[in-house]
């Protein structure tokens, strides 16, 4: 397969946490190019470093250029620029919207206020909603609680 | 041609990232214990999670350090394959976790420590200790902002909550007086824009911290003396037992992989 077949098929892999989002829609995939030596080469940005699906996504996308007819392909982490929530892409936040995960609003904005009017609640969409835990499920989300409906829901951090 | 040994940059350089690494790798540690033991199951995702980042950062500068060397160990060696004596990290972070305002004093300490640190790290003349800072301040602020609100509200809540956060406070003051410790290292790669000598964070953190206990209806302490010894290896008695436990498994199963 050549470069652009590759991109894709890249392109389709799925987040290993949030299977909803491919690691193209949330903006993890930085390019996929031939090197001088052509080999295949896929730069991928970490969300958090910490985040213990990186490897996996790693051994998946391995699998994926393997699949492709590229087993010595590689791929390579890149720290900088750092990603941000800003890179998801707008079917990204629509799948993470429809899978009851609030996406992330502008990563430049302050961080959440105690009080105050919140993220919409997916449940009932009142935005009387206020923080109940500093971090969720996984490393990216952040958990609310609505006061009209009483539900509680993750929300992707902006970073 | 005969192998090179590493410029002595590098190796500064190497030894800097050390530091920093074994901060987060050993804080990381100490957060563990928590897990299903705080005080709400919020509480229990939230201290795992900031290990889980302390874990990525600890792992990105452990390597990063193995390389710049000249040694070429990985993360893993460096973590598992170290004695007690070789470890740079400040002793606050060694320090037993007490109860969980003890906790929080540290984390309002070290992570309002590491957001302006890894802030300024960001424009170091070396790529990857600028890259890796870039991330890391963002991962920093949140651990600020987790801190800082406990402390507000452990300060405001009850008599007891009140007493045992003052409490806290009191105990790791001295202790965090070592993250800004000066020497020749930071200072001279401070100088060449590469690292970032702590003792210019100071006045900053006392700022941003005096702010949040001022909030919170708590005193600063005024303690008498500064730990030390840390940087250079020399830790305190409840280091080794920590450090046995944290690399058990690795001792008991060597080469093993996942």
């Amino acid at each position: 397969m050549d470069t652009d077949q590759v991109r894709a098929r890249v392109e389709t892999v799925p987040d290993p946490e949030l299977p909803m989002v491919t690691l193209a829609d949330l903006g993890v995939i930085r390019s996929v190019r031939e090197d001088a030596d052509r080999v295949v080469e896929v730069v991928v940005t970490p969300t958090y470093l910490g985040c213990p699906a990186l490897p996996v996504m790693e051994a998946d996308l391995r699998t994926v250029l393997a699949e492709c007819g590229h087993p010595d392909g590689r791929v390579t982490w890149a720290l900088s620029p750092a990603w941000t929530t800003d890179w998801i892409s707008e079917r990204g936040r629509e799948q993470l919207a429809a899978h009851g995960i609030v996406p992330p609003g502008d990563a430049g904005a302050p961080l959440p206020v105690r009080l105050g009017l919140g993220r919409p609640c997916p449940n009932c969409g009142s935005v009387a909603t206020r923080p109940l835990g500093p971090f969720g499920s996984t490393g990216c989300q952040t958990i609310l609680v609505c006061t009209a409906c009483r539900e509680s829901f993750p929300h992707m951090k902006a970073v | 041609m005969t192998s090179e040994l590493p410029d002595t940059r590098n190796r500064l350089i190497a030894e800097y990232a050390l530091r920093l690494g074994d901060d987060a790798l050993v804080l990381c540690q100490r957060l563990c214990a928590w897990v299903t033991n705080a005080p709400t199951i919020e509480e229990d995702l939230a201290l795992s999670n900031i290990a889980l980042d302390l874990l990525g950062q600890a792992r990105t500068l452990l390597a990063f350090s193995g390389r710049s060397d000249g040694t070429n160990r990985s993360d893993d060696d460096l973590a598992y394959r170290r004695t007690e004596r070789e470890f740079r990290n400040a002793l606050l972070l060694e320090l037993p976790g007490g109860d969980f305002a003890f906790t929080i004093a540290r984390q309002l300490a070290y992570t309002h420590y590491t957001s302006l640190l890894y802030g300024q790290l960001a424009a170091s003349a070396d790529e990857g200790l600028a890259s890796f800072a870039t991330r890391a301040a963002k991962e920093a602020e949140y651990h600020c902002l987790h801190a800082s609100q406990w402390t507000v509200r452990l300060g405001l809540g009850t008599e007891e909550s009140h007493r045992r956060m003052q409490s806290g406070l009191e105990h790791i003051w001295p202790y965090a007086a070592e993250l800004f410790e000066a020497d020749d290292l930071t200072t001279r790669l401070d100088t060449e824009g590469t690292a970032v000598a702590p003792a210019g964070l100071r006045a900053a953190w006392e700022r941003e911290v005096t702010g949040v206990l001022t909030e919170a209806g708590l005193t600063v302490p005024a303690p008498s003396w500064q730990a030390t010894g840390g940087r250079s290896g020399v830790h305190t008695e409840v280091f080794a037992p920590l450090l046995a436990e944290f690399q058990s498994v690795f001792r008991q199963y060597p080469g093993g992989l996942w």
